[in-house]
């Protein structure tokens, strides 16, 4: 079954099978393969299907750079399934499903393949052309079309069971990327007793070394050089190592985000474990460590099944002892493939021959292929390739000049590519860095920098272990100095090292025409070199723009292997040098990272706090139904065995007017305002005047922006010359203590004044109704209750039923009222003792529903459902609680502004319908004439509704243009099918004398 | 101009898409011009195509300083909708609406304006009572917006959760049907192209240092990185930099430049049908003809010019769609990218004359613009051609901020109480 | 995220802890009657937005609770300084001079 296993070799363990699904096809692994390796270790090259022409693809890389081989990888049940996962990455493990993409019916016989045969319709942008007429078939048959054949994988489609956690992490030095660049980093920086990090997104750290066994460093074998050193770091205490763990983000001042991936390469995870944990990483010193990544080359034929990059072949013969074929073919520009293919040989794969577009290749190179039995070619070029489900032969062709001679075929079962290198500069691009053209190495090189980092190795275009292992070395020295260490940087002596040099080329000459070849530039989305120049043609001159309309580089593999080629092949069509052409934006994330990571713990119960009353407890066993109120939830009634909302709420109003009702009104935002300014500060925040309040006295505030529109309100009660119990909104509370704060420090710091948020210090159980007094005077010390001595708007401190309290006499219902404040640890106490002593009262608990009708009968607003940021208090009708004498307070300025006081405004006024029974809809529009056509002319809406039960009708509120003036006046609210009459009223429904306060 | 079908597309690919002619010259600029817009996204670029095309001016040049629709054309999340609550914006909204349905056809160039719906999701009763009068005044205005139960929400997109159990249960949701995506490249491609065809010069990387004005005071042109360009008439539509633009012409401005970022997951077969937005827990999300979740949400803190944002906000509008949408936890993030967007007070654009003569100004559509686009585009240009604001657009000014009539729609969707 | 200075608490610290507070400088006028609506105006939404150096209000929210003014650049988001509230806007160009 694996025939193109080589017994022994590579990291894998070989004792150790592993069996796993692939399209329902059982495929045995073994422990320490990819998917992709056990895979092409059982022979199979064809992974999925390409994006838009369906056509066959096999893997091309062995890393995170992927385009093809994406697969759909599942644990157990269908709730644990993800699309698109890259089989260069997963591990495979017993049990593991997976299954191809983008096929149908079946990877080997794709009917959607038909849009290969169709490609020259499909050329670059071609769906902007066409799909307009008829034009109702865009939405209905062209789109739906597209869509369906567009997409990779499919959804996962039901919620996903596992969970994610995220750490914050300070360090030292953190480095990216654990091939020799790296370790050699972290050993300057580890051992100069820096704090480190060290990452790599594989599972198994060494990046090159570990497919360059050949290489002996300072006198010991690669691996064993490796082994070494990764015991000498993981034995450091100030040493962090971490494998399968990807950089994915570089952002502000050295913050680095990682995504750690926990459990998706074990058979059986432990069942509370985090499936991948995202680490925010704030590092002093960042060592860029990625290396550089194999460009493809672009010639007719690149993408079938069985063509790959050299680096790829190497990479899973070293690592995971695999043969991607029998009879491979290599073409290249750079010398590494050439040792590639002398790695292969050694293996014992009989490669067929070495293309190299290059007349000059080193002799020593040439000599070496002909003694392994390689026919080498240099100064060809590859003119196709056959094979549908697999590469069958390259058809090869000498180039003298510009001409190409007519080709022969090779037969083959792979061909390897190599295009050079491109170092890997996402992350320095993330920092907004700058980049340099390297003619030399034709790459883009790290230039100005932004953040406090270093790039070592290949990543700054330096090829070669030797080269690396230096350049890391030092670069962590520079990092563990800068972080404040005395560090050194030591060498390294290395031989078998390879380096090699290349050349850039943009397109492979052929003899053929190139404006038919499928030459692929990014195989994922089926771009091909003549979709970029047919993009040029088409005035398409930034790079950006290129990309845009070609979709080069928006793959999955997000320009990984295509950008560079990319920019090289549309820079020669420009005839405009690549620099001045320009490289697309790196975006974060570096590889595609799952939403269950970035989201972490903040998910159902802990997407939010939700915010609980110390009476929330009682509400719950009531059976309350809740409603959330910002990040409180509140009772908004208390239903009885077959009530409905509608019943509840009228029997909850009932007995607030005839005995008495408890509200639980804890979520009141609560401010002390404590100083000897405190009154002058008042006086300026608040539009009303507060210097004459005597202690012991409440008034109802009102709060302005500076813009002049209502904010916030609430009673605020002085309990002291220089103390008040400011109280606002649930909703409003820290806002208002922001703004008090805003203008206390920085507009008056002169003034001599605290403020303290005491939201959550107290709690607040509000009796409304006539037997208020009844139920709370004989539980109340030290504080005489008559109306005399504690009269409407009285504010106390007493102890009320053992605890001390603070006691309003207030109304939000207009009965006779108090709102008891407690110690929060008291308040459940409170309510119960409350609750107790109500019973011969007829106590009732009553929810935020009812307490609204309450207030609506009252005409008492509710700030942000009366009002929406554009009220004024004049539009309120709230001109009374303006302090006239006042020379200025927040918002006065404003009042005065030409369309503030022109005529036309939206006034708040009631509103009774002709027809007793009809509940207005809150949020409907109101009109003068309901005969117009549309678009009507609407001057005002309904902004609160309710069925009042106290006066049997229904009653509503509304803001309407200059309503204070239209009183009596019919007014219209058309409804779809029905439009409802109804006259404008004052806003006091209830007592409108206010008789019931005065008990 | 060639024109742009299935037959065209099937003749050129027989001949190896040989054929196919630039889509609009990259033009150098000319000494003068009867009018000169800055900044070449969506809005400017429609501002000429129109120009040219309804009041014959094709002395016109688009100036950018960078590559067209670089900007925040190319970076939003391509939502279109007009269900806005004042009578103004309705307007304003449901114009460029009307303008969408017919661009595909009018610009010969597909926009793929995709009717799918956009839903909003309301969360609690504060959202009920603000979705209802935003649908009532819809409805009076005869814009297209209706109220779905949870289950009618559910039902028109089967992703939802809309169990109770949830931190933000839906309680039920407000559909415009008409609304829904475009593709926002080809806007700005689709207008260039037609404008360019007229006659107008689309003038890339040449940045505008100045404004210039006469001893009357009016304007007489821009200075550029490419030098002096004459110009009576100056229009500025530059998103978050229209206030460094008209620093040069004296002209401070109520704008500041905020980050907003975007994200996109990587592609799968349609699972998503409509938009979905949730003002509540901050994100919205529908998913493009590719297959990409398209996501976005809230700007970051700070005003800035950086393009960069932050991880955090990218982890909360993250946490936000898999809220609503659990089934998407598993789904990978591919690119997420910022745009600079400039805001006014009101959360309104300002689309208008500014008090110096000749000088035009299209700004302040926050997070919002893109939807406007061919709206925009048409009413600066009949403000610039007519040097006086279209009715739809008249109250949309600067003056606003000085009198108090501000069209409000952020306030109006209030606060929590 | 941004890593902000406070310089009441003197500590660095990221940007989670602090709520932005628009730009600086703008005092409130001693007073407002006696302003024109254009002045008003300009107090209560003219804003400069450069594109550089911006003068910049913080508050240490999830700290000191202070507010506090910063010089940052808008383009590369990097903090020039940060000073108390209170302060005078400082003059950049005599402290660049101060430095060479």
């Amino acid at each position: 079954m694996s025939r193109y296993r080589i017994p022994g070799k590579g990291r894998i363990d070989h004792a150790r099978p592993v069996r796993f699904t692939f399209d329902g096809r059982v495929i045995e692994g073994r422990q320490g393969d990819t998917v992709a390796s056990a895979l092409l270790a059982s022979g199979i090259h064809l992974m999925g299907r390409s994006f838009k022409y369906h056509r066959p693809r096999g893997v091309v890389s062995a890393g995170s750079e992927e385009p093809n081989a994406l697969i759909g990888t599942q644990r157990g049940g269908p709730d644990r399934f993800e699309p698109n996962t890259r089989a260069t990455m997963q591990e495979v493990w017993d049990g593991l499903t997976t299954e191809s993409q983008n096929k149908w019916p079946s990877l080997a016989f794709d009917l959607g393949a038909i849009n290969d045969r169709l490609y020259m319709l499909f050329s670059a942008g071609f769906y902007y052309k066409t799909f307009m007429w008829p034009k109702a078939f865009w939405d209905k048959v062209y789109e739906p079309f597209i869509r369906r054949a567009a997409g990779l994988g499919r959804s996962p489609a039901l919620p996903d069971p596992d969970h994610y956690a995220s750490r914050n992490l300070h360090c030292d030095v953190l480095i990216v990327g654990a091939g020799p660049a790296g370790l050699a980093a972290a050993l300057s920086a580890a051992r100069a007793g820096a704090q480190v990090v060290l990452v790599d997104e594989h599972a198994e750290m060494g990046g090159t070394l570990l497919s360059e066994p050949q290489l002996r460093i300072d006198g010991a074998g690669a691996w064993d050089w490796l082994a070494a050193t990764l015991a000498e770091l993981s034995a450091l205490p100030n040493v962090r190592l971490m494998s399968r763990t990807t950089a994915i983000g570089y952002y502000h001042e050295n913050m680095v985000g990682l995504c750690q991936r926990l459990t998706d390469h074990l058979a059986s995870p432990p069942a509370d474990a985090p499936r991948e944990r995202l680490w925010r990483v704030r590092a002093k010193q960042v060592v860029l460590a990625q290396g550089a990544i194999e460009k493809p080359l672009v010639f007719d034929g690149n993408d079938r099944p069985g063509v790959m990059l050299s680096g790829a072949a190497q990479t899973f013969l070293h690592r995971f002892g695999v043969k991607v074929g029998d009879r491979p073919v290599v073409v290249t520009v750079h010398d590494s493939a050439w040792h590639t293919a002398f790695d292969l040989a050694a293996a014992g794969m009989k490669v067929a021959a070495i293309v190299d577009l290059r007349n000059d290749v080193a002799p020593a190179l040439v000599q070496q292929a002909r003694t392994l039995g390689i026919e080498p070619l240099p100064g060809h070029t590859v003119t196709g390739t056959t094979g549908r489900l697999r590469v069958a032969s390259v058809r090869v062709a000498a180039v003298s000049g510009s001409q190409v001679a007519s080709g022969r075929r090779i037969a083959c079962d792979a061909l390897l590519m190599c295009g050079g290198w491109t170092p890997s500069l996402h992350l320095f691009s993330h920092t907004k860095g700058s980049l340099r053209w390297d003619a030399e190495t034709g790459a883009f090189l790290p230039d100005r920098k932004t953040e406090a980092c270093q790039i070592a190795g290949a990543g700054r275009g330096l090829w070669g272990v030797a080269a690396a292992l230096d350049d890391g070395a030092k670069a962590g020295a520079l990092a563990a100095s800068a972080a404040g260490r005395v560090a050194g940087a030591g060498t390294f002596a290395v031989s078998g090292d390879r380096p090699g040099r290349g050349v850039v080329v943009r397109e492979l000459p052929t003899d053929g025409n190139p404006g038919r070849a499928k030459a692929f530039v990014d195989y994922q989305n089926d771009v091909t070199a003549k979709d970029i120049r047919l993009a040029v043609r088409e005035g398409m001159r930034s790079i950006e723009h290129v990309k845009r309309y070609t979709t080069n580089g928006m793959a999955t593999d997000q320009g990984k292997l295509s950008n560079i080629n990319g920019l090289m092949i549309a820079s020669e069509a420009l005839q405009k040098p690549a620099p001045e052409v320009g490289l697309t934006t790196f975006r974060p994330p570096y590889t595609p990272t799952s939403f269950g990571a970035l989201a972490g713990y903040h998910k159902d119960d802990h997407f939010e706090v939700t915010r609980r009353t110390p009476i929330d407890a009682w509400a719950d066993a009531q059976g309350a139904v809740f409603e959330p109120v910002a990040l409180w939830r509140r009772a908004r009634y208390f239903p009885r065995a077959g009530e409905d909302m509608h019943k509840a709420v009228a029997r909850e109003c009932r007995a607030v007017r005839s005995a008495v009702g408890m509200f639980d009104a804890s979520t009141l935002g609560k401010i002390e305002v404590v100083g000897p300014d405190a009154a002058t500060f008042l006086e300026r925040m608040y539009t009303n005047p507060w210097a004459k309040l005597q202690p012991g006295r409440c008034r109802y505030g009102l709060l302005l922006g500076e813009d002049g529109f209502i904010r916030d309100d609430g009673v605020i009660g002085r309990l002291a010359d220089d103390r008040f119990h400011v109280t606002t909104t649930t909703g409003g509370a820290a806002r208002v203590l922001n703004m008090m704060e805003d203008y206390l420090q920085t507009e008056w710091p002169d003034l001599n004044v605290w403020l303290t948020s005491t939201t959550e210090q107290w709690a607040v159980v509000a009796l409304q109704g006539p037997n208020a007094r009844k139920l709370l005077e004989p539980l109340v010390e030290g504080l005489d209750l008559s109306d005399a001595a504690f009269p409407h708007m009285a504010v106390a401190e007493c102890t009320v039923a053992g605890f001390l309290a603070r006691l309003f006499r207030v109304s939000f219902t207009g009965e006779l009222g108090f709102e008891i404040n407690v110690p929060a640890r008291h308040g459940r106490a409170l309510w119960d003792l409350l609750w107790q002593a109500g019973q011969a009262h007829g106590v009732t608990a009553y929810g935020t529903e009812a307490m609204h009708v309450l207030r609506a009968e009252k005409g008492f607003i509710i700030v942000g459902q009366d009002t929406d940021g554009t009220v004024t208090p004049q539009d309120a009708g709230l001109t009374w609680a303006i302090g006239k004498a006042k020379p200025d307070f927040v918002g006065k300025r404003s009042l005065m502004r030409p369309d503030i006081v022109a005529r036309g405004r939206k006034q708040l006024v009631g509103l009774l319908t002709d027809d007793p029974a009809t509940v207005l809809e809150e949020g409907a529009q109101i009109v003068a004439d309901p005969s117009k056509p549309l678009p009507m002319r609407m001057i005002g809406h309904v902004t609160s509704s309710y069925w009042s039960e106290a006066l049997g009708r229904s009653i509503a509120m509304a803001l309407i243009e200059d309503g204070h003036d239209l009183q009596g006046k019919t007014l219209h609210v058309p409804m779809e099918g029905r439009t409802i009459a109804a006259r404008v009223s004052g806003v006091t429904f209830y007592d409108p004398e206010g008789q019931r306060l005065k008990v | 101009m060639t024109h742009f079908s299935a037959m065209s597309l099937l003749k050129n690919a027989l001949t190896g898409h040989k054929n196919w002619r630039e889509q609009w010259p990259d033009s150098q600029p000319k000494a003068e011009y009867d009018v000169v817009i800055v900044g070449a996204g969506g809005h400017g670029l429609g501002a000429a195509y129109y120009l040219a095309r309804q009041h014959g001016i094709t002395r016109v040049a688009v100036i950018d300083k960078g590559w067209l629709g670089g900007g925040n054309t190319g970076r939003n999340t391509t939502i279109v909708r007009s269900n806005y609550l004042y009578d103004e914006s309705a307007r304003l909204y449901d114009h460029a609406l009307d303008l969408w349905d017919d661009l595909s056809q009018e610009l010969n160039y597909n926009v793929m304006y995709s009717k799918r719906g956009v839903m909003m999701l309301a969360h609690n009763v504060h959202d009920v009572q603000s979705f209802q009068r935003h649908i009532h005044s819809n409805r009076l205005n005869g814009v297209d917006n209706r109220w779905l139960t949870p289950e009618q929400a559910k039902a028109f997109c089967p992703p939802l959760d809309i169990s109770a159990r949830r931190r933000y249960p839906v309680m039920g949701a407000a559909l415009q049907m008409r609304a829904g995506t475009a593709r926002h490249d080809a806007v700005a491609w689709g207008y260039a192209r037609g404008a360019a065809a007229r006659g107008v010069d689309i003038v890339q990387n040449c940045a505008v240092t100045a404004i210039r004005r006469g001893p009357d005071g009016a304007v007489i042109g821009v200075e550029t990185s490419r030098g002096f360009i004459k110009a009576r008439k100056v229009a500025v539509s530059a998103a978050g930099n229209t206030s460094v633009v008209l620093q040069s012409a004296g002209l401070r401005m109520p704008l500041e430049s905020y980050p907003l970022q975007a994200l996109v997951s990587e592609p799968v077969k349609p699972i998503f049908p409509c938009v979905v937005m949730s003002n509540s827990v901050h994100a919205y999300i529908s998913q493009s003809d590719k297959g990409e979740l398209v996501i976005g949400s809230g700007t970051d803190q700070y005003v800035s010019y950086s393009q960069r944002g932050g991880l955090p906000l990218i982890e909360h509008t993250v946490a936000a769609i898999c809220e609503v949408f659990p089934i998407f936890r598993r789904m990978r993030m591919l690119r997420k990218w910022g745009g600079i967007v400039d805001v006014t007070p009101d959360r309104s654009p300002i689309l208008g004359k500014l008090p110096v003569p000749g000088l035009y100004v299209n700004c302040g559509w926050g997070t919002g613009g893109f939807k406007a686009t061919p709206g925009a585009g048409h009413l600066l240009a009949w403000t610039v051609a007519k040097d006086e604001p279209h009715p739809i657009n008249a109250p949309f000014t600067l003056e606003r901020f000085t009198t108090g009539r501000l069209i409000d729609e952020a306030a109006a969707a209030a606060v929590a109480h | 995220m941004l890593l902000i200075h406070c310089p009441y608490c003197e500590e660095t610290l990221p940007e989670a802890e602090f709520a932005y507070a628009g730009e600086a400088h703008i005092a409130r006028p001693a007073d407002p009657m006696a302003l024109s609506d254009e002045e008003w105006r300009d107090f209560l939404f003219i804003r400069s937005n450069p594109r550089g150096t911006h003068f910049e209000r913080w508050r240490h929210l999830h700290g000191c609770g202070r507010f506090f003014n910063a010089v940052r650049d808008t383009v590369t988001d990097k903090f020039q300084m940060t000073y108390k509230a209170g302060l005078p806007r400082p003059d950049l160009s005599a402290m660049k001079e101060a430095a060479e």
